[in-house]
């Protein structure tokens, strides 16, 4: 039986109804069932909702991108005709006969609707990313063709745009210090790899610390987050593996995955049905033409995803992958230090054994306020990546500041520095996500994700709302992030804010009166507080296969 | 397939006949339609009534035959599948390591890795990092990074979108394309991501790269998340280039349609990190116009090494760097940083800003890194005759290790890496790398760190023959680099026999 249908009271009663019927009551009765049946596995609450987009939103957002594209269709014409002065880049006289490099129409979302929102982006700043960072005032005399820096700082803007989830980012205390240390003593560079000269023994002290810390038996770091994904799944799968990816993951792990040159399968967000459809599949059916079985599977997820702020329902996936024998890449980047009671990530959130996941990844970059990753797991797994990484044979080794400053801030989450602070971050943390979401689904928003993450989108739908809520809220003194397409579905722009442990209460507070009134101003009050669980996400089955020669 | 037509044929036709026998007598009773049918049965053409006959048999055949080919593979049933499931063993994650393994235990580096470094317990002469200009252990260096880090602390907490963009990102981009004196440049976190992302974000699915045998394993990465084809041309053999973008040229002549869309590119590195050598870059230039193929310039090991100031291979040969489409290079060599970055016209480098993977999905470079690699330009501007220095100390380095019995000196006189590789392969790869480690080991007892060259013997698309790599600094003085000739000549005699 699967694991979707144990025990399923609806599953009895429908099995007497004729055929048809009994397949679409099926369809719906299973979706609630999945939730009920497999409710046992989770020891806390596990509470996401996704609201669904209300239609006369969807048809507007539609119809303004429609507007926009016409319009786009029309400046390019004048453009052609030089009536309008065209700003892009031009390519070199000499190379006019050249194949182009890129195709003109390829650009035709970034000349005609990103650049008219475009200041929202790459806005650069000059101090800590930490509760509050001081902007670098730019501004644009040409529809943000250009930017040009009136010289002025827009100082203590509130922010909520950085990863910065445990407040290390700072430029005083422990860390700071000691990396400041460290710097002075060994340079920042290190001019080789780590099998090469670069494995110093702070490095080795630094994957000790990291495994005690994720509970697993040894550890290594790399230099930079992408890359740890890019470059270690491809020394663990290889042709005849199956990789099983969600679809939302992030860029870092697909381009592992194709690299891999394995066979990629892409399951509906965070679905266990389409998970274990997918598993059951691949193994009664084996690899495509040959029918071989499949040397391994390998099951691709986040801990918690940057653009959905959903939680993986670890549990479940953990169950599936006993039962099919896969094994689990988890990628941790956003939920290690941000979740569970102390700081382990989504492991420790839902209780579970650290051991049960195959592959323990993560990065440095957001919690921690450093750089890089790493890759936590069974002796023997680290004891190839060591040997197979490509990481560690052709890439450049960590950089000694920002070692050190994984270590005292690792040190400080685990309580080994001798204080509470690292305890009582996580626990700012907690409370700050949960007053703050709860606070925004009060005001009518319409709020996506987990109820613990600390990751909150919110819905703005319209590609023009999201440049005007940015402007808005940066008039206001708040940094915010917006996120559209292509990083989200087209019509499902979003406003994203990152809650810290640095934000004080009244950070937040006064932060939440502005995005009220923001909101009023903007009319994003969407939510008609039809709260639905995430299970109610559409499911279909359609999946798709990447085949890679 | 042929079945279901011809019965689909038979179908229709006793269907359309049915219907004109009904509609004309349709209230006229049963036996009306028989002799209606007898009727026409008379009035039939021979030829109506054996094709008729014909159908009739292939239907009779049709019913009694059972070779549903789709019947045969027949579902499994839940059981059957159940055991299927049960059945299966995946292989292990990863296949067991030994505990002999050449690279499993890496030497230990205590101390800062500098010109005077402590590989596992001993101190030495750093004759294995890629410290070229001594950057690393420079004091305005180490200060500046100190009082950057004062200022915004380590790390950023963001990709470059989502304020992670710092002023010193954008100052430091502005002084490397000052540098290179090209209109843009983009900085990148991680060296190897740099070309790596930089090739997929123009070459797509369908278009053609030409790259040279020896490219080096971040290229390879490239190409491959490019999905392109990929055409490999003998190392640094213009020649044997310039015969496979003329088969492309003839190619392109059947179907000048496609040709019009298909994007080429050659990708050469300045300084082959790998081989050693320069890449013919004149030469290049030159079929790049020919041939109207695009060139990306990986200059990690020549940027900060070769040319009057630095600039690399195209001040090396006087070539002009408009010319080069692309030049990507990494910060963590003769920079002494960490990250990489490309320059080149707007026009190319913009488009990465949104298309580079590397650029827009991962945190940005934490900012004192950027203020390290700023203040490393400024010294590299402020004191160009370090070049001469260290292009001099290569010279010397390449001239000591000439005549070394057993070992063949692999590179030009101005490379700062070169390779030492078995005159006489034992014919073992494994035993090879273990004559050059005890080669290493020996050195490494008497104050002389080396290092061999690392690559992944299943992954290289071409496998470099293995080496030990030296190293040259300008740090390092003439009595150093003597004493570590002697070394190795002293090893290869002892060891090698």
């Amino acid at each position: 039986k699967t694991l979707g249908e144990r025990e399923c009271p609806c599953r009895q009663t429908s099995k007497s109804l004729p055929s048809v019927e009994r397949l679409v009551l099926m369809g719906i009765a299973l979706q609630v069932c999945h939730a009920a049946c497999n409710g046992e596995l989770y020891s806390r609450p596990f509470i996401e909702s996704f609201e669904e987009t209300p239609m006369l939103l969807a048809v507007l957002t539609y119809m303004s991108y429609g507007i926009l594209t016409i319009f786009g269709y029309l400046r390019d014409f004048m453009r052609e005709w030089k009536i309008e002065k065209c700003h892009t880049a031009r390519e070199r006289e000499e190379q006019k006969d050249f194949v182009p490099l890129y195709q003109d129409f390829e650009n035709f979302y970034t000349r005609n609707i990103y650049m008219r929102i475009r200041d929202s982006w790459n806005r650069p700043i000059c101090s800590v990313p930490g509760a509050t960072f001081d902007l670098v005032e730019c501004s644009s005399n040409d529809y943000n063709w250009t930017f040009e820096y009136t010289g002025r700082v827009v100082k203590d803007v509130i922010n909520l745009g950085s990863y910065n989830y445990l407040g290390f980012a700072e430029n005083t205390g422990a860390c700071a210090t000691a990396a400041g240390e460290v710097t002075v003593k060994f340079g920042v560079g290190v001019a080789s790899t780590r099998q090469e000269m670069g494995n110093l023994d702070r490095h080795e002290e630094l994957e000790k610390l990291a495994a005690s810390f994720l509970g697993v038996e040894s550890a290594m770091v790399f230099g930079m987050g992408f890359a740890t994904n890019s470059m270690n799944i491809p020394a663990l799968v290889g042709k005849g593996c199956l990789i099983l990816s969600d679809e939302l993951n992030h860029a870092s792990l697909v381009l592992g995955a194709r690299l891999s040159s394995s066979t990629i399968r892409v399951f509906k967000h965070n679905n266990m049905q389409s998970l274990e459809k997918l598993l059951r599949d691949a193994i009664v059916h084996g690899q495509p033409r040959t029918h071989r079985p499949w040397k391994k599977i390998l099951i691709l997820m986040e801990g918690i995803y940057s653009m959905e702020g959903s939680i993986i329902r670890l549990p479940e996936v953990i169950a599936l992958k006993k039962k099919y024998k896969a094994y689990l890449y988890l990628d941790e980047a956003h939920s290690i230090g941000a979740l569970g009671l102390n700081g382990r990530g989504v492991v420790e959130y839902f209780g579970l054994d650290p051991k049960d996941v195959d592959v323990m990844m993560g990065t440095f970059t957001k919690s921690f306020s450093a750089a890089g990753g790493y890759v936590g797991g069974r002796k023997d797994l680290i004891d190839y990546l060591r040997t197979h990484s490509h990481s560690a044979i052709y890439a450049t080794t960590m950089s000694l500041p920002v070692v050190e400053q994984i270590l005292t801030s690792m040190k400080c989450i685990m309580g080994k520095d001798g204080t509470t602070i690292g305890l009582s971050r996580i626990q700012r943390l907690a409370e700050n996500t949960v007053y703050f979401r709860r606070r925004l689904q009060e005001m009518g928003f319409i709020i996506y994700g987990n109820n613990d993450s600390p990751v909150v989108p919110m819905m703005l739908y319209m590609p023009a709302k999201l440049g005007a809520f940015g402007r808005e809220m940066l008039k206001r003194n708040i940094g915010v992030v917006g996120v559209g397409f292509p990083a989200t579905p087209i019509i499902e722009s979003r406003a994203r804010f990152c809650i810290s442990a640095a934000h004080t209460k009244e950070m937040l507070d006064r932060a939440l009166d502005v995005i009220s009134e923001v909101g009023d101003l903007l009319h994003l009050k969407y939510s008609r507080h039809k709260v639905l669980p995430s299970l109610d996400r559409p499911f279909d089955e359609t999946t798709y296969e990447e085949n890679e020669e | 397939m042929l079945k279901t037509v011809v019965l689909h044929n038979v179908l229709m036709e006793t269907v359309i006949r049915r219907r004109r026998s009904d509609s004309v007598k349709m209230a006229a009773g049963q036996q009306w339609v028989l002799v209606e049918m007898v009727q026409a049965f008379y009035e039939a053409p021979a030829y109506h009534l054996i094709l008729e006959g014909i159908l009739i048999l292939w239907i009779i055949r049709l019913l009694f035959s059972k070779t549903y080919k789709l019947q045969e593979r027949s579902d499994l049933t839940e059981k059957e599948k159940e055991e299927l499931i049960e059945e299966w063993q995946p292989e292990p994650l990863v296949p067991l390591v030994p505990k002999d393994h050449p690279s499993l235990n890496y030497d230990v580096v205590t101390g800062p890795p500098s010109h005077r470094i402590i590989v596992n317990g001993k101190e030495c002469i750093n004759f294995a990092s890629f410290n070229f200009l001594g950057l690393l252990d420079s004091e305005r260096v180490k200060l500046k990074a100190l009082s950057s880090l004062k200022k915004y602390g380590v790390g950023t907490c963001g990709p470059r979108g989502f304020y992670g963009t710092f002023d010193v990102h954008l100052e430091l981009e502005e002084r490397l394309a000052k540098f290179m004196r090209t209109e843009e440049a983009i900085i990148y976190s991680y060296g190897f991501a740099t070309i790596a992302s930089a090739i997929p974000a123009y070459s797509k699915r369908g278009d053609i790269v030409f790259v040279d045998e020896a490219a080096c394993f971040s290229i390879q990465k490239g190409l491959q998340a490019s999905r392109s084809f990929v055409k490999y041309f003998k190392h640094n053999d213009m020649e044997d280039l310039e015969r496979l973008l003329k088969e492309q040229e003839i190619e392109d002549q059947k179907n000048p349609r496609k040709a019009r869309v298909i994007r080429r590119f050659i990708v050469v590195e300045g300084l082959y990190i790998n081989a050693a050598d320069i890449c013919p870059l004149p030469e290049l230039v030159k079929l790049k116009y020919k041939y109207k193929v695009r060139i990306f310039l990986e200059e990690s090991m020549s940027f900060g090494v070769l040319g009057e100031y630095g600039r690399g291979v195209t001040e090396h040969f006087g070539v002009n760097i408009d010319d080069i489409d692309l030049i990507s290079a990494n910060m963590e060599n003769a920079l002494a940083s960490i990250g990489g970055f490309c320059c080149g016209r707007s026009f190319v480098i913009d488009h990465q800003r949104l298309s580079g993977q590397g650029y827009c999905f991962s945190a940005s470079l934490p900012p004192m890194l950027a203020s390290a690699a700023i203040e490393a330009l400024n010294i590299m501007e402020e004191d160009p005759g370090i070049f001469r220095v260290l292009q001099d100390k290569c010279k010397h380095m390449h001239k000591a290790l000439q005549g070394t019995p057993g070992l063949k000196t692999v590179g030009e006189p101005l490379t700062p890496a070169l390779h030492l590789l078995l005159e006489n392969s034992t014919g073992s790869r494994t035993n090879d790398l273990k004559l050059l480690r005890a080669i290493v080991d020996y050195s490494l007892d008497r104050q002389i760190a080396l290092t061999l060259a690392r690559y992944l013997d299943k992954e290289e698309r071409f496998l470099p023959p293995p080496s030990i790599r030296v190293v040259v600094t300008v740090e390092q003085t003439q009595e150093e680099m003597e004493k570590a000739a002697q070394c190795i000549r002293e090893a290869a005699v002892k060891i090698l026999k």
